[in-house]
């Protein structure tokens, strides 16, 4: 085979109907506030880790929802369960508990 | 039979309604507890979507009172039910006798000193909706010197669970966007940034202004909450946010901070419900006996509702709906002629 110098790079497309969402599920049952953000970004920028490490909880949340998290989930090891997210979420979530439950489901 | 009908609140549901009581041959008697009639709309200076004057409208709205019975800075001091009349004391120490009652009494402005993140009356250039507008009309305000960079924050103290307003104001979006335009306007060399999470721009026309705000003015939209506001040693605003658009916190240094205070529950509501029985929302908004069909009508018999005191609403919406009202009153006294 000739070799053009191309290589296959991974879809970068969100493949819900791929996704397995057992884990989201789970988390939902124990935490149904999971699904109550509206991705307004105030955790994001207010959090204290998010100046120094890539941390997100946005985007986490909505990585768990569409199943495509893997990547994104080694974000929390670098939380520091401040709790800051907790006191400027304006749907109320308790963000704290709510990485906790993260964490024991996906194994962190 | 003439009857009467009083009408509490002076603003634009409970003027417009005045009139319309007054041309189905009822006695309409109106009271303000402000000194002058308006309600809110009195404090505006142009409206969205168009930029039609608050002047013009307010003067066509009270154009033609004759037959209507009003008095300014005066306020309820109590209502009592007897057989079909209620019985009310005004604090001008007038009692009149109603065949109905119309509450018209709108809204309060959240007050953005319980957002303290966002600075107002800590810092000194932070300014809400309110206060622009007042500047608008005055062209006095000490915090507004010559901005070069100008923020607007959306949903301040509404969408937000921590402010106890759930709820969203409605006509906010379209007065950031309106507001920004005019401040554009005025300082032409001016950056200027919207902070919305969700731009509600839902009435006829609402987009053009949105479109215009980007095209003609060059106003810059940024999708994300502003979660905290500081002052720099040259007072400065440095605004703290997530762009989330672009998935990265974002930080911009400001001249001028104008912040969207919201719609909230008039705060007199409870004393009101529970004076007259009218049922309130988990919002603290009246609710009516049916907000599909029946919107204009409370669950205490011969009591109405009507305007911004049912949850937010534009100023046609309101308008509507005090004609609504009145037509719902002139219903309420056939049925019971019959
Ligand atoms: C910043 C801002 C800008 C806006 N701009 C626009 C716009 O451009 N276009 C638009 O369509 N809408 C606009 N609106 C919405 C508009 O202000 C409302 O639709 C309108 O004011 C509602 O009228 P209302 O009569 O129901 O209530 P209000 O305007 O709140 O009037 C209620 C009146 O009742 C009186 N009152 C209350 N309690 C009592 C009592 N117990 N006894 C006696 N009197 C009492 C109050 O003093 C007040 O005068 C804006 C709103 C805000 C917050
Ligand atoms: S609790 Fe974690 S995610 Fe939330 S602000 Fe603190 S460090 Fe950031
Ligand atoms: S602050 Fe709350 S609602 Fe906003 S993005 Fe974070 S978790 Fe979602
Ligand atoms: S109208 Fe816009 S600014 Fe006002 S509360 Fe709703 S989303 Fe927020």
């Amino acid at each position: 085979m000739i070799d053009f110098g191309y290589t296959l790079t991974p879809s970068s497309t969100i493949e819900i109907d791929d996704a397995d969402l057992s884990l989201f599920d789970q988390l939902c049952a124990l935490e149904p506030d999971a699904l109550k953000c509206m991705s307004c970004g105030s955790c994001a920028a207010s959090c204290t880790a998010g100046v120094f490490t890539d941390v997100n909880l946005r985007k986490v949340l909505l990585s768990l929802q569409r199943g495509c998290e893997k990547d994104l989930l080694f974000q929390l090891k670098s939380c520091m369960l401040c709790g800051k997210c907790y006191i400027v979420c304006p749907r109320g979530i308790n963000t704290r508990h709510l990485i906790l439950s993260i964490c024991k489901i996906y194994n962190i | 039979m003439k009857r009467n009908v009083l009408i509490i609140g002076g603003g634009p549901a409970g003027i417009e309604a005045a009139r319309r009581i007054r041309d189905y041959g009822h006695t309409p008697i109106l009271i303000e507890k402000e000194a002058r009639l308006g309600g809110h709309l009195a404090k505006w200076h142009k409206l969205f979507p168009d930029g039609e004057s608050t002047e013009e409208v307010l003067t066509a709205l009270t154009s033609d009172m004759e037959g209507i019975k009003w008095f300014t800075d005066t306020a309820i001091v109590s209502i009592n039910r007897l057989k079909h009349l209620y019985v009310a004391i005004f604090s001008n120490g007038i009692t009149v006798q109603a065949d109905a009652i119309l509450f018209a009494t709108g809204f309060s402005l959240f007050p953005a000193e319980k957002k303290e993140e966002y600075g107002y009356g800590i810092y000194n250039n932070v300014v809400t909706n309110a206060d622009l507008e007042h500047f608008f009309n005055t062209g006095n305000d000490p915090r507004i010197k010559d901005p070069k960079v100008i923020g607007f924050v959306h949903c301040v103290g509404s969408r937000d669970e921590k402010a106890g307003n759930r709820q969203c104001s409605k006509v906010c979006c379209a007065t950031a966007v309106k507001q920004a335009c005019e401040m554009k306007e005025r300082y032409p060399d001016a950056s200027i940034y919207c902070f919305y999470m969700d731009l509600r721009m839902f009435g006829r026309k609402y987009e053009d202004l949105y479109l215009n705000a980007q095209r003609k003015y060059g106003i810059f939209f940024v999708r994300g909450r502003v979660s905290e506001v500081s002052e720099d040693i040259e007072g400065r605003l440095v605004v703290k946010a997530e762009d989330t658009l672009a998935g990265k916190p974002l930080r911009i240094t400001m001249d001028l901070l104008v912040l969207m205070a919201g719609m909230s529950p008039c705060i007199e509501n409870p004393e009101i419900a529970s004076m007259t029985g009218i049922h309130m929302g988990e919002d603290g908004f009246f609710m009516p006996r049916d907000l599909m069909l029946r919107p204009v009508e409370s669950h205490s018999k011969g009591i109405f509702l009507a305007g911004a005191v049912t949850g937010p609403k534009t100023i046609p919406e309101t308008l509507n709906e005090a004609r609504a009202a009145a037509m719902a009153i002139d219903n309420y006294f056939k049925q019971k002629a019959e």
